[in-house]
């Protein structure tokens, strides 16, 4: 006779860097079922963003998450000029491109890295690092700071660049690219890589569309779905790239996909390197903005990314809706896990790279009975504002 | 030499760290394993990243404290063998910072469990964890003296 026993992951564990649970029903060694408890380090940012001003904001929808807050920043400002209908300057949209490639090299090199840690391959990790030190080099030198630093502003960028700074660029991209492509060797030859990647948490193409998955994930089932080529923003129409796909649609793919990705931004940054336009890098912006609704939609390093702002003519946003690529991926992803053994968890688990600062969601619960609740925001109003 | 004595010069040599992230929005902690890989290579002083809490001396804490965190931190840090130390990694973890007045947010680490070192930054530079990590050493050293 089987039996299934429940086996929790997380909240704190070592092969999660942030505070999550999973609950694996497993059967011996293999896993069963699987539920996702996500919430933990839930921060309240949109309601927050309630009491900020449009330039507070920039530095909060930063810190949503640490590792996309280009994408995040880029987001929030471009449905902030969507909905006053501000136009930036060309300049500022090539820059932006630029600091947003180059947030998206540093965070799928971070994540490369640890995949390869929580294999227990740490010498690769060790690697992969030492070569992303250089990509947060330029991009101290580009923003003025190595991970936050609120580049986008409303109606364009904070700093422009210099012939100087463009030389240093181009010298370090062309070594990254040379270490991306000694590590992509590395990881597509590497036998005990492949023995722990390849046919791990298998995402059909069709489940991959049906379960809404955004993003490496989505690219590695061979999904052709990329923000950047399909809704272009910034100057993305106007620079030519490749949509990276892979038909194996494993946790292998979803990192090579990554690999490739580096290399396809690198060129892209080569291209908008050459072809930056002149002129004014951001316009002045009032701080009251008029009423209106803006969304606006980014590539982030782990997929689309939706901002969505309203405002009623005041210096402050009335609501700020964000959603995020991890929120979508976990829930494609987590079927996945049933039929592997619990030492494949983090093998499936990091090939989503997941985020889970900017994922956390809200339920109420109705403390006395343990019930959990929908509310529409009338009903809390009713229920917490009235008194 | 007391046994006291012994242990504290020995953990001098070889802090070992376990890092809990209570909220923060992940800047702090890839900053403190950047600490740890080559360029900063913070393993020359013997600083390692553990798995487990019952094995570490130095708690590292990133973020604000979040109500649903607030419990297990509590939990982590008794689970961590005498003596213990903790250092908030972040303007978060000293304050709360942009988080401040969140409705989950409950504030800085030391609302939550004494703290040692503060180490503010949004994120810190891996030199100024370092910095941090190094400051408690001398702390240590004047006790053992
Ligand atoms: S201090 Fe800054 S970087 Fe660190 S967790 Fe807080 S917001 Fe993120």
């Amino acid at each position: 006779m089987s039996y299934a026993v429940d086996l929790l992951f997380g909240p704190q564990h070592p092969a999660l860097h942030e505070p999550e649970r999973f609950r694996f029903k497993v059967d011996g060694e293999i896993i069963v079922d699987v539920d996702v408890k996500i919430g933990f380090i839930h921060r309240g940012i949109e309601k927050l963003a309630e009491s900020k001003n449009f330039i507070q904001n920039i530095y909060l929808t930063e810190r949503i998450c640490g590792i996309c807050n280009v994408a995040h920043t880029l987001c929030y400002v471009q449905a902030v000029e969507d909905m006053a209908g501000i136009e930036v300057p060309e300049r500022a949209k090539y820059l932006r491109v630029i600091v947003h490639e180059l947030n998206r090299i540093h965070s799928h090199l971070l994540i490369l890295g640890v995949a390869a840690e929580l294999l227990g391959w740490e010498t690769e990790f060790m690697y992969l690092w030492r070569d992303r030190e250089a990509i947060m080099d330029i991009i101290e030198d580009v923003t003025g700071n190595r991970v936050t630093s609120a580049f986008n502003t409303i109606g364009g960028v904070r700093r422009d660049i210099n012939n100087t700074q463009k030389e240093r660029m181009l010298k370090v991209l062309d070594k990254v690219e040379k270490d991306t492509r000694f590590h992509k060797k590395v990881l597509e030859e590497d036998p005990l890589y492949r023995e722990r990647m390849v046919n791990m948490g298998v995402l059909k193409t069709r489940d991959a569309i049906e379960r809404c998955a955004v993003g490496p994930t989505a690219r590695g089932s061979n999904v052709d779905y990329d923000v950047r080529a399909h809704d272009p923003y910034a100057a993305y129409d106007e620079i030519p790239f490749n949509v990276i796909r892979y038909k194996e649609c494993d946790s292998w793919a979803r990192m090579m996909v990554r690999v490739d990705e580096t290399l396809e931004s690198i060129n892209i940054i080569r291209y908008a390197l050459k072809h930056l336009p002149g002129g004014e890098i951001r316009v002045k912006v009032p701080p009251r903005l008029p009423a209106g609704e803006g969304l606006s939609r980014v590539e982030a390093p782990r997929g689309e990314l939706i901002h969505h702002v309203f405002c009623k003519g005041d210096v402050k946003p009335y609501r700020l809706k964000v959603r995020t690529p991890t929120f979508a991926n976990i829930l494609a992803i987590a079927p996945t896990f049933i039929g592997h053994t619990i030492a494949d968890v983090p093998a499936i688990l990091v090939s989503i790279d997941p985020c889970f600062s900017c994922t956390d969601r809200l339920t109420f619960v109705d403390v006395s009975s343990g019930k959990v609740m929908k509310l529409s925001l009338g009903e809390i109003k009713r229920m917490y504002w009235s008194r | 030499m007391s046994i006291y004595r012994l242990a504290l010069w020995s953990r001098m040599k070889s802090p070992w760290i376990y890092h809990i992230n209570t909220g923060s929005c992940n800047a702090c902690d890839i900053e403190i394993l950047a600490a740890l890989t080559p360029r900063f290579d913070v393993e020359r002083f013997g600083i390692k990243l553990v798995g487990s809490p019952r094995h570490a001396d130095v708690l590292l804490v990133t973020g604000p404290v979040t109500e649903q965190m607030a419990e297990r931190v509590k939990r982590i840090y008794e689970q961590v063998p005498q003596p213990k130390f903790v250092i908030a990694v972040g303007t978060c973890a000293c304050s709360g910072g942009v988080f401040r007045g969140g409705y989950t947010i409950k504030g800085g680490v030391d609302t939550v469990i004494p703290v040692d070192v503060y180490v503010p930054g949004c994120p810190p530079r891996p030199e100024a964890i370092i910095k941090g990590v190094v400051l408690l050493l001398q702390k240590l050293k004047g006790e053992a003296k």
